[in-house]
């Protein structure tokens, strides 16, 4: 009586569990329509599409003549695919390796492509996460998967150290220099990258996820304002000259790497999520540029 | 005859054979498939949680780890408290089906994609773990005779760790079939984990005494008191597990930071990273029965210091490093095998029955905690020190407190 009566609710809770399953399963795909990508603003939208074509992806940024698409493949282990296209979307390298897609970018060339996945373990792992970050020139098809490999000088000194971390690569226009996050020792830095001599120098503390003005003479970077996990973040921008940092009007707490629409205006994904716009000099207020939308860039 | 005999040793609280004279007794089964069950349930949304989180919700990861560390320090004091209702009112079953049924509802709080709402699954889902664990651990050691325990807990683990291994592959494959569809995922999670609670509604009988309708007649009203409870830890024999189990919680770095250290250390793909974690899991599964039979014929003591020797083992052979993942992880699941369920099996007989359930939760709360700040030390000393010599110290610690623990423990069987 018993058997039969949990074999009974077994096979209810089954047919719950398959037809919402199947339900699940059968929901229409986003419809995809050919394209190209047009110039101006890109965000990835509530579908997981890029606004303006049918791709999808969890991160996209474009620059120059190509973009980058970077897609979370399920599976075990998870799975990210980075796509890099033509701006007529034609495919023209696919990589695969291990983690979920955080940030991307595209020299302004569309010469060099990188991307940061975190890897994240399952219930064991106790510290959550860490980061890996690629780098692929597309002009030579040299690829490094994770560039955790490159010299490192913290304060001048050569750095060795097993908790080295990169995450956030932004290029400049030469398509060797980059600039980039390194963590290591419980700290974070902004480290300044030579991609020929595979040298990374350290310019600074507390600089995350930097972003370099198309004028390539300022950084929009993430400051670290407040320890834990309660908005810690402010965002700000470094004269690469002065070496001077001016904190920006958005008062809220910023995790992303911002994208600059101009010169003058940087654009960033919020919690929500939504993208917003400022002014990069300190200056104005806030700006909602494009609700239920994150991942913008600003393709030219 | 053999029936009333084995009745009478029942009821003095020392079945010597389980009922039917099978040495691993149908409780124990039954409880085994509704670990199992629930497990798959478990671990399928923990696999793919942080997934959905960032992916899915865009939550930061920083967020997500404060999360989880704070609701597994809080989860303590709720162990303890379901151990001691278990007690109290002698309602082992019910208790402990509170606790899975609050996990199992905990997965629909999923569905809703708002940050409080999360945050309550998340917590519900812990409590509901926290609330369960010592009342069925008591369970298994009321229906299992004493010089059985070693077996009895390694077949329940076995059972348990079967689960945890299949819910990550049952949540990719769902993820796979609906292609991202975690709401999906948590559905099944629900059905799954419901279908465990009625398994132990209709399988799992309660402990002897209340649960089952015949009180002995020298049994008072209700159960002990949280005074007697929390007496235990001054009980001779007891006291000395509870110092070992918490001393050796304190050296023992958290499953995490090793694999972490293990993947840094020998240069393995971060994509099988995941991976990990099962290979451990795989060698626990295969030898906690035969440890557990270990355990009972040479005594519990043995087993349970060779198993942190197994772990100091796991250590040496990331830092030298020798034998790559396979003996580190062989080593490691090694570890569990002889020191998880044993430990129950250690404890269990030195607390009396009526304070089963709350004696093997101060047990757990006191590694627990150990682990808890371990976790914490080690942590610090890979920032302050680097993650080698921050290993290295942890090592000399775990030696430090075998030693100690093997002192502390010299009588115990």
């Amino acid at each position: 009586m018993k058997v039969m009566a949990v074999v009974a609710a077994g096979v209810v809770l089954a047919a719950v569990a398959v037809g919402y399953t199947v339900h699940a399963a059968d929901r229409p795909a986003p419809e995809t329509a050919p394209g190209a990508i047009a110039p101006g603003l890109h965000v990835r939208t509530a579908d997981g599409t890029v606004s303006g074509t049918s791709l999808s992806c969890h991160r996209f940024y474009a620059a120059g003549d190509a973009a980058v698409c970077l897609a979370a493949k399920p599976g075990f282990p998870p799975k990210t695919t980075a796509t890099v296209l033509g701006r007529d979307l034609t495919t023209r390298h696919e990589v695969e390796f291990g983690g979920t897609p955080n940030r991307a970018r595209v020299s302004p060339s569309g010469r060099m492509v990188s991307w940061t996945v975190f890897v994240s373990g399952d219930s064991y792992t106790a510290s959550g996460f860490s980061t890996r970050t690629g780098i692929l020139d597309t002009r030579t098809g040299y690829l490094v998967k994770n560039m955790e490999s490159i010299q490192l000088y913290l304060d001048g000194r050569r750095h060795h150290a097993p908790d080295v971390n990169f995450w956030g690569v932004t290029f400049a226009a030469d398509d060797n220099r980059f600039y980039a996050t390194v963590a290591t020792g419980g700290r974070t830095y902004l480290v300044e990258g030579d991609m020929a001599a595979w040298t990374a120098r350290t310019l600074r503390a507390n600089a995350e996820c930097p972003s370099l003005s198309p004028d390539g003479t300022r950084i929009a970077f993430k400051k670290r304002v407040l320890p834990g996990a309660d908005d810690p973040w402010r965002l700000h921008v470094l004269d690469l000259a002065t070496l001077r940092e001016t904190p920006l009007a958005e008062t809220r707490s910023v995790d992303d790497q911002a994208a600059w629409l101009d010169d003058r205006t940087l654009a960033y994904a919020l919690p929500g999520p939504d993208v917003w716009k400022v002014p990069a000099d300190g200056s104005g207020a806030p700006e909602l540029l494009a609700a239920d939308a994150s991942s913008p860039s600003m393709a030219p | 005859m053999y029936l009333a005999a084995s009745r009478a040793r029942q009821d003095t609280g020392d079945p010597a054979t389980a009922p039917g004279g099978r040495r691993v007794a149908g409780a124990v089964i039954a409880l085994g498939s509704v670990s199992l069950v629930t497990d798959v349930s478990s671990e399928m949304v923990t696999a793919v949680l942080p997934l959905y989180l960032v992916i899915g919700l865009g939550l930061s990861p920083l967020q997500f780890g404060l999360l989880d560390g704070l609701y597994n320090g809080a989860t303590a004091l709720v162990r303890l408290a379901g151990g001691h209702a278990a007690d109290r009112w002698r309602r082992h079953k019910l208790v402990a089906g509170t606790g899975y049924a609050l996990s199992a509802l905990s997965r629909l709080g999923l569905l809703a994609a708002t940050p409080a709402a999360l945050s309550t699954a998340i917590a519900a889902d812990r409590v509901g773990k926290g609330i369960r664990t010592a009342p069925r651990d008591a369970l298994i050691t009321l229906h299992s005779a004493e010089h059985h325990l070693g077996r009895a807990f390694g077949v329940h683990r076995a059972m348990d760790t079967t689960g945890a291994m299949l819910g990550p592959l049952v949540a990719f494959a769902l993820l796979w079939l609906t292609a991202g569809a975690y709401d999906a995922v948590f559905v099944v999670s629900f059905c799954i984990g419901a279908l465990g609670l009625l398994i132990l509604i209709a399988f799992v009988p309660g402990a002897a005494g209340r649960d089952t309708g015949s009180t002995s007649p020298a049994a008072p009203r209700s159960g002990p008191s949280l005074r007697s409870t929390l007496a235990l830890v001054g009980a001779p024999g007891f006291r000395r597990v509870l110092l070992a189990a918490t001393l050796l919680g304190l050296v023992s770095v958290t499953d995490g930071f090793l694999y972490l250290v293990l993947q840094d250390r020998l240069d393995i793909d971060t994509a099988y990273f995941p991976l990990l974690p099962l290979g451990s899991a795989a060698v626990y599964l295969v030898l906690a029965v035969p440890l557990g039979r270990l355990a009972d014929r040479i005594g519990r003591r043995t087993p349970f210091l060779l198993g942190h020797l197994a772990l100091l083992g796991a250590y040496a052979a990331v830092l030298v490093p020798v034998g790559g993942p396979v003996l580190v992880l062989l080593l490691h699941g090694i570890y569990y095998a002889a020191t998880d369920g044993v430990l129950m099996a250690l404890g269990g007989p030195l607390v009396p029955r009526e304070r089963r359930a709350g004696g093997l939760a101060l047990l757990q709360t006191g590694q627990a905690t150990g682990r808890l700040l371990a976790s914490v030390l080690f942590g610090a000393a890979w920032t302050a020190w680097g993650m080698t010599p921050a290993l290295v110290a942890a090592a000399c610690a775990l030696a430090v407190g075998l030693g100690a623990a093997a002192v502390i423990l010299r009588d115990a069987r």
